[in-house]
């Protein structure tokens, strides 16, 4: 009887694939950030975070979050906490954003999502700039938040197909 | 109207202070938690500095073990390139090793004229260099910066200068036990005293973000010398941060603002941590 309560080791472990995925984007040196593309660089952390949050939050902890921010600024250099509380915001927006949403349609979460970037984009500038005195490049910031937004749709296309999977494997 | 605040209200209550089944904190206590280690990682108490010390010891060593198979990938790639261009490479080297054969007999006797005129004034530059390896290399569009395995156990200090072979590439910013943290030349925050040669001008050379850098506050004239000549840039030793003579990069005439810098440096490997020490009796 107990063995009809457990899920297979395989459909578990894909269960967790939010989770290794946000933490080899921070831990690993590959970046989407940075292509080595002259103004081509896009947030994948993100796009990760926006979508899995949104639709699934059961696979993505809060926690999870928290320390996956405090290694990402501990490799790229930030000050310690910084990238922990743009991620945090994100899922408050998504957090919100669940509450208040009967129907969920593409387009409104691709719009939601240009507005939490660029809140996000800009507290972090903000904080960065006005409170460490630590210069950043707008543009910069600027375009990868463009591209962010634009790419989203791809994303949200894979992460939609390995949901629903993780749903069937799940009720398997 | 109250309606819709109140459906507001129950929405961000439930957003933000309801713990759904599998998550451990609320995201209130989370977004609290991150605002206070903002602040905290701000104060130099010194536990607060052995936490942060501990945290970055473990982040960058998972991260350059984590980073393994990129990194064999990326050599196996820059070795395939190499060796497709591997005779044209040769013909290139073979010219040049002629030219610097020709140039190291001056280069010797400047050398030695240089230590007898230190010997007259009684002066003399100590310098240690200690060679280390890039842990983690993380090219981020917005802070240009490496870290490399050697901390406070090897002796490194904040501000000692980092070289790849003779070039400067950047500076020491962060220490722990055993990594640092380098700023790169590259990167906007940086800022180095510098010396326009053969004009003999001080300058400042800032990082643009980019793979070049950018001269600052030096004499207006100097457009007109660096449009004949061939303007090489040496850190001037000013401030006693670096040692003097450092080279840093070449000014081209075509745009005079622009510093570009002799090392590459998205291909570091090694560098050296280099400090110095003038010793006068005078």
């Amino acid at each position: 009887m107990s063995s009809l309560n457990k899920a297979p080791i395989s459909n578990t472990s894909f269960s967790y694939f939010p989770i290794v995925i946000l933490f080899i984007s921070v831990f690993n040196e590959f970046d989407f950030n940075y292509l080595k593309i002259q103004y081509f660089s896009f947030n994948f952390v993100h796009i990760l975070i926006f979508f899995w949050t949104l639709k699934n939050p059961n696979h993505l902890g809060y926690l999870s979050i928290f320390i996956a921010g405090v290694i990402n600024d501990v490799i790229v250099g930030l000050p310690l906490g910084l990238s922990s509380f743009c991620y945090l915001l994100i899922c408050s927006v998504t957090a919100y954003l669940r509450n208040i949403t009967l129907s969920p349609n593409f387009i409104n979460d691709w719009l939601s999502f240009l507005f939490t970037i660029l809140l996000v984009n800009s507290v972090q500038v903000i904080i960065l700039d006005l409170i460490f005195l630590i210069q950043v490049d707008y543009i910069k910031y600027l375009i990868n938040t463009g591209f962010t937004f634009i790419f989203y749709p791809l994303f949200f296309f894979i992460f939609n197909y390995v949901n629903k999977k993780i749903i069937v494997k799940l009720n398997d | 109207m109250a309606a819709g605040r109140d459906d507001f209200v129950i929405a961000f209550r439930s957003a933000f202070l309801k713990k759904k089944d599998k998550q451990k904190f609320s995201l209130l206590t989370l977004i609290f938690l991150s605002i206070l280690v903002i602040i905290l990682s701000n104060f130099n108490f010194k536990i607060i500095k052995i936490i942060k010390m501990g945290i970055n010891e473990v982040v960058y060593r998972s991260s350059f073990f984590i980073s393994i198979p990129e990194n064999k990938i990326k050599s196996i790639n820059a070795q395939i390139n190499e060796h497709m261009k591997l005779y044209d490479d040769y013909k290139i080297i073979e010219t040049d090793l002629e030219n610097l054969k020709q140039k190291e007999l001056s280069i010797n006797f400047l050398k030695l004229e240089n230590d007898k005129l230190r010997k007259l004034i009684d002066e003399s530059i100590k310098s240690d260099e200690i060679l280390a390896k890039v842990l983690i290399d993380k090219e981020s569009p917005f802070l240009k910066s490496i870290v490399v395995n050697k901390g406070t156990k090897d002796k490194i200090k904040i501000g000692m200068a980092v070289i790849d072979r003779a070039y400067l590439v950047g500076k020491v910013i962060e220490v722990n036990y055993t990594n640092s943290r380098v700023l790169l030349l590259s990167d906007l925050n940086s800022k180095i005293p510098a010396l326009l040669e053969p004009i003999g001008m001080q300058a400042v050379i800032s990082g643009t973000g980019k793979n070049y850098g950018e001269i600052q506050y030096t004499k207006e004239e100097y457009e007109n010398e660096i449009k004949i000549k061939k303007i090489i840039v040496y850190t001037s030793g000013l401030g006693g941060l670096f040692k003097a003579g450092l080279p840093i990069g070449t000014i081209s005439a075509d745009n005079i603002k622009k510093v570009n810098f002799f090392s590459d440096f998205k291909q570091l490997e090694y560098v050296k941590i280099v400090s110095f020490n003038i010793e006068s009796t005078n």
